[in-house]
């Protein structure tokens, strides 16, 4: 008999807080959403942890693994909740967060406003110093400088402080010298500088990092070692462990030193959970598509891992347009995020267009449907409208619908003004939005320089399997997966997340005549980072080790990231290296430009606790017809007529079933909408597999 | 079946087409060598129907192919017969005076086949690195010595890219191999379009694309003219004076606002340069028409309908309607103030809602190791900065500091710069009081100081404006600071325009220009001007144009 192990993640969002109970490798024993509780949110994390153990009639003290991620760094960013903060740059660049990238992020708005970047300039410091591109030291740190420093900061009400020195990635030892001083001196500050947080060269993105830190780092400290005791008081044993952006799991004393890198960990755990499913379904491509109420993240998975970058915007102002957030640095899964989940809000422009979001109904008012004061309508009116959201199984019964009101209001805001009943305004909404999730993916697919139509899309989050088979049809995607608890799914996705930690670091060189110690000498520091990071959290268990180059044409823009072996670099490794870029500059450009040179910014490590074993798939049983006893009429959104849909409990459906669009498949937090051109079965570890089967004339 | 119509699926089938062309775009700036095009997004991609009626166009970072790409399409579509295309086919010219203005800018076109009959054209353009001649610079003295003019002519024979042109391309540079790794992506970006146009009809069910077509530029037509309407209709006219090259010269337009749509002419306007800061029409015209529509429907995508209200003419043979063979290689130095010149026009006919003038001509400052540095076996490198000044203030903000308007520039960080060349930035920091007072006051230049790190000599090739003339205020506001070039040590200012050499030993302090202000100093706010002397931005003395502090 194995030892039973016992996992708990609890995953806080703005609304809802999901918490998954899980056993084994992946034995769902209990799951739930409670409402999260912004006061303070442990409180709401304790309720859903006290429910799932009742489920199962278990304790907290038999956990035995605990990881937790949360958006409250993101939110106290996008809320403004965070530190004063006062940055110290070298001298002469004082106004780097003002001037930026000297850019408007939109081209026809003349009367754009730049994002706050959280530091007015009255609090932007400066001292004499001054490093080279190289690392030499061109200006000692002036000490002199010291005192009439610290005089401005305490002038200056700051409570956290933000250090970015020129070129500090290449040589921290300003910045170091500088933060022993201002503890020393100032023991209630915190400190971030910036060849710790984000040691990328760049110094508008290094800066605007390291302040992203410094302003959420009072709070993060506070609320983790709360959250902390709470659970340990309420007897949980083992230790806790956070969700980074990144992907993996880092122990709360790495997250209160790096609070930054837990921004978005919500959506990364989807991506994990997508990504674990296509690992265990053979999935070569996926596309991950994860809609909440307010947007929708969609993520390329290849070969069972999910698509990552090195940099994200957080906040971003005006309607998700790139630009207009706040840059950071950090290892992050990449997504692409828009504004269109089910409280979009549809209306109609002045040229007489249809438009929906990026504004959202949220969840309060929330759509017209749920008559708690919305009086525009949504998304989900329209889904209501077209017969996809049954009143009677909507949320367990616990929102009563009004679907009247949402045809009311889609004929009063789209129906009058376009010459549409209300059917043909929600078919018009569902139209434009789905379009514009696809548009996203695809869109993100070429930024990337892959293609959608070859992926199967992994659908989860409350809106997410509803609108699947329709955006799958407008990307040109034609297989669909639908896994057990989809709209818990990011909590789950965080039981598979590994202990890991990544460091990116700045040497320019160029590959023909790259200075191999120094490349080495950089790698063994960086690794050694690492190591002691994930050592933390998984004590003496094995470890793998990733190291990566980013390679580019000299003069071009574009990265290619290069993994390079586990081991010191020789000389010999450069031709095997140039060829590899050759093949991956191939594969993306469909053709290499022999004799360009080419030059490396930027050079990565990972180290990662290996993931879980797979279970083996067992064949999915013959396919057998369900037995469909009741029907829902809907209107049609491959033609538009009326129709009769399977209405199906998505419980009922054994391995093997299955059901042929259109259909209706209604869980508690979900409804699978089976197009007409689709049919649906359960394969053999509970996965809803949608197939397309004609294609659809859009 | 028949696919129906309906306003919802013309409009689904709209935004597809837009995000078409950003698909396009994305991909042509991924796969370019050219650092003005991947920094800047100097590119353009659109779709046309079978008439060489534009469609939809990439919102990209300039705004310097707003219609040109309309017009160069038009003319190679009328240029070369239908019936003579094959699919695989790709025709391109960069003659300026067809394509984008200088000859950098290459401009190809490829037409897209269902069922055997030509039914549209793609076409993108971008910015080549280097097309031989003198380079980019305003030096040369006629447009044959700024390098390979192409005609328009077939690049891709049915797929087969032609093998002499581009021998001829490749020996004509000074960088054969990013020229050729930029027109094979041009290439991809046109196939790509096509591929997906044809795609996008075959999902839809459309054989052609007359009623989308028709659709698209019906809507864009009549919400521009409603855009219009609400302009008071009359004739507005404006002077700019600019700094120019060999002499201070003057800009003209008369903007002429109708029920059926707005037309600017720049009669009066100055002649030509002997030097390469003259300004093609075609050019002339996407910013003049750009600025327009900042201010009048931005929010209707760009097509042949949202911009056919929208007219643009100059005499022969002025500056902004540069007749061949003038030179034109520095034609945004100009181009890039048009907007102030036509915005100062649509101001009288609205005056809350123009902003005032910005520094507008971007400092974009090409730097190289001096030649006898190469000759020595010195550190080579060739690097190209862009950094901006303030704009213009709004009529109910201030202006934006260190910001591009109206380019789409990415300014350039300071540590990339440094790492790519021997070069050192000391300091790069707005520069208080540069903005124009005002209730608004206009946004911040930013002082540049640079040095060689390795005591080598370097080359700046320099093409700015508002040394000597300043982005003017509007409704009582002040203008902006002048911009101003200066070695520390030195004597006299530098000119704007021509070749610097910066010695081992020089300091190099640049200031970019700063914004106008909008509405009288004495109105503003006393918050928002206390503000300002809190963050240094405005300073004790600056504060005396407000009436001074109370």
């Amino acid at each position: 008999m194995t030892i039973q192990t016992l996992r708990l993640a609890i995953d806080i969002g703005g609304t809802f807080t999901d918490t998954v109970l899980v056993s084994d490798e992946d034995t769902i024993l209990a799951s739930t959403k409670t409402l999260t509780t912004h006061g303070n949110p442990a409180e709401g994390a304790m309720e859903g942890a006290r429910r799932v153990m009742q489920q199962s009639d278990r304790t907290l003290a038999e956990v035995t693994g605990f990881i937790h991620g949360t958006t409250l760094a993101t939110n106290a960013l996008i809320e403004r909740r965070g530190a004063v903060v006062a940055t110290i740059c070298t001298e002469g660049f004082r106004d780097i967060l003002e001037i930026g990238y000297e850019r408007r992020y939109s081209q026809y708005d003349i009367n754009l406003e730049k994002p706050d970047l959280l530091v007015p300039r009255e609090r932007s410091l400066t001292i004499s110093e001054r490093m080279s591109a190289e690392g030499d030291v061109l200006i000692p740190l002036d000490e002199t400088q010291i005192d009439a420093l610290l005089a401005d900061i305490d002038a200056s009400g700051a409570e956290a402080i933000a250090i970015c020195l020129m070129h500090a990635y290449a040589n921290p030892t300003h910045e170091q010298r500088l933060r022993t001083i201002l503890t020393e001196r100032r023991p209630d500050l915190t400190v971030s500088i910036s060849s710790d947080v984000s040691p990328e060269a760049r110094e508008f993105d290094r800066l605007c990092t390291t302040v992203a830190n410094a302003y959420i780092q009072p709070l993060m400290e506070h609320y983790l070692s709360r959250f902390v005791d709470q659970f340990e008081a309420a007897g949980v044993t083992c230790s806790i462990l956070m969700m980074t952006a990144g992907g993996g799991m880092c122990t709360v004393e790495t997250a209160a030193r790096f609070p930054i890198r837990l921004v978005e960990s919500g959506p990364a755990g989807g991506a994990i959970l997508a990504a674990r499913i296509a690992a265990r379904s053979g999935l070569d491509k996926v596309l991950s598509f994860d809609v909440g109420g307010t947007t929708a993240k969609l993520c390329l998975i290849d070969k069972a891992r999910p698509q990552t970058s090195r940099a994200f915007e957080i906040a971003r102002a005006a309607r998700f347009i790139k630009g207009s957030g706040m840059p950071v640095r950090i290892p992050v899964i990449e997504m692409i995020e828009i504004g269109a989940g089910g409280g979009s809000i549809a209306g109609v422009d002045r040229l007489g267009r249809l438009t929906v979001g990026p504004k959202s109904a949220g969840s309060e008012p929330g759509p017209v449907a749920f008559m708690r004061g919305g009086t525009d309508p949504t998304v989900t009116d329209s889904d209501i409208t077209l017969g996809y959201i049954v009143p009677d199984t909507f949320a367990e019964g616990h929102i009563r619908l009004d679907p009247e009101a949402s045809k009311a209001a889609l004929t009063r805001t789209i129906g009058d003004r376009l010459n549409l009943d209300p059917i043909g305004s929600a078919d018009g909404v569902s139209r434009i939005v789905d379009e514009s999730m696809a548009s996203a993916g695809r869109m993100h697919a070429v930024e990337s320089g892959k293609d959608l139509g070859p992926r199967t899309m992994i659908a989860f989050g409350g809106n997410g399997p509803l609108h699947a088979s329709r955006v799958a049809r407008s990307a040109g995607v034609s297989c669909i997966v639908i896994p057990p608890n989809p709209g818990v799914g990011s909590a789950i996705g965080f039981l598979f997340a590994p202990i890991s930690f990544e460091i990116v670091r700045s040497r320019y060189s160029l590959l023909e005549s790259l200075g191999l110690d120094g490349v080495n000498d950089l790698f063994d520091t960086m690794i050694a980072e690492a190591k002691e990071v994930v050592g933390q959290g998984a004590g003496n268990a094995p470890t793998e080790t990733q190291r990566t180059a980013f390679m580019r044409y000299s003069g071009q823009g574009h990265e290619i990231e290069i993994t390079l072996p586990d081991r010191p670099l020789t000389a010999e490794d450069i031709t095997p290296l140039t060829a590899a870029f050759e093949k991956e500059y191939r594969k993306q450009f469909s053709r290499p430009v022999p004799g360009m040179e080419i030059e490396i910014l930027n050079w990565a490590v990972r180290v990662a606790t290996p993931d879980p074993a797979l279970l083996p798939v067992p064949e999915t049983p013959e396919c057998t017809a369900f037995n469909v006893t009741e029907t829902r009429q809907i209107t049609c959104d491959v033609d538009g007529s009326t129709k009769d849909a399977a209405f199906v409990a998505r419980a009922d459906l054994k391995p093997g079933n299955h059901v042929s669009g259109p259909a209706l498949i209604h869980e508690p937090q979900t409804t699978t909408l089976v197009s007409a051109d689709f049919s649906a079965h359960v394969d053999s570890i509970g996965n809803l597999v949608l197939i397309q089967h004609q294609k659809g004339g859009a | 079946m028949t696919a129906e119509l309906s306003p919802a699926r013309l409009q689904v089938m709209w935004n597809r087409l837009l995000a078409v062309v950003e698909e396009q775009g994305q991909t042509l700036i991924r796969a370019a060598f050219s650092p003005i095009v991947r920094e800047c997004g100097d590119i353009s991609a659109g779709i046309f129907d079978v008439n060489g009626r534009m469609l939809a166009q990439a919102v990209t970072g300039t705004p310097g192919h707003i219609n040109t790409m309309a017009e160069a399409v038009l003319h190679l579509r009328g240029r070369f017969c239908l019936q003579d295309m094959k699919p695989g086919d790709i025709y391109m010219t960069n003659d300026p005076w067809l394509a984008s203005g200088h000859l950098n800018d290459f401009l190809l076109m490829m037409p897209a086949f269902k069922d055997g009959k030509v039914v549209g054209f793609t076409s993108c353009t971008s910015h080549l690195v280097d097309l031989g001649g003198l380079g980019m610079g305003p030096e040369g003295s006629d447009i044959y010595d700024e390098g390979l003019l192409i005609p328009p002519c077939k690049l891709v024979e049915a797929g087969t890219p032609n093998a002499l042109l581009m021998d001829i391309i490749r020996a004509n540079s000074r960088e054969p191999i990013a020229n050729e790794g930029d027109i094979y992506a041009l290439i991809a970006c046109c196939e790509a379009g096509v591929k997906r146009l044809i795609s996008m009809m075959d999902e839809f069910g459309i054989g052609d694309l007359d009623t989308l077509g028709s659709y698209i530029i019906d809507t864009s037509r009549k919400g521009a003219l409603e855009a219009i309407a609400e302009v008071p209709e009359g004739v507005y006219k404006n002077v700019l004076r600019m700094d120019g090259y060999e002499n201070e010269l003057e800009l003209h337009a008369t903007l002429t606002v109708a029920k059926d749509g707005m037309h600017v002419d720049f009669t009066g306007t100055a002649g030509c340069s002997k030097k390469g800061i003259n300004v093609p029409l075609n050019y002339a015209t996407a910013y003049t028409v750009f600025a327009l529509r900042c201010i009048v429907g931005p929010d209707i995508p760009n097509n042949a309908g949202s911009l056919e209200p929208f007219t643009v003419d100059g005499p022969k043979g002025c500056i902004l309607n540069a007749q061949r063979p003038v030179p034109v290689a520095m034609r945004h130095t100009l181009g890039q103030v048009t907007p102030d010149l036509v915005l100062g026009c649509l101001h009288q006919a609205l005056p809350d809602q123009v902003p005032a003038e910005g520094a507008s001509c971007m400092f974009d400052l090409p730097m190289r190791h001096a030649p006898e540095v190469a000759a020595n076996g010195g550190r080579e490198f060739a690097i190209e900065p862009v950094h901006n000044g303030g704009t213009g203030a709004r009529p109910h903000a201030d202006g934006l500091s260190a910001t591009a308007y109206p380019s789409g520039v990415f300014g350039s960080q300071v540590e990339i710069t440094e790492s790519m060349a021997p070069v050192i930035m000391w300091r790069r920091e707005l520069l208080p009081d540069s903005g124009g007072a005002g209730k608004y006051r206009g946004g911040l230049g930013q002082r540049i100081e640079m040095t060689s790190s390795n005591n080598a000599p370097f080359i700046v090739f320099l093409s700015v404006e508002r040394l000597k003339f300043p982005a003017l205020g509007r409704m009582g506001g002040q203008p902006g600071a002048l911009g101003r070039i200066r070695f520390r040590d030195g004597d006299s200012d530098i000119p704007g325009k021509g070749e610097l050499r910066v010695e081992g030993d020089d300091y190099l302090i640049f200031d970019t220009p700063g914004g106008g202000g909008f509405g009288n100093p004495a109105e503003r706010d006393p918050a928002a001007l206390a503000l300002d002397l809190k963050r240094g931005l405005v300073t004790e003395e600056g504060a005396k144009a407000y009436g001074g502090v109370s």
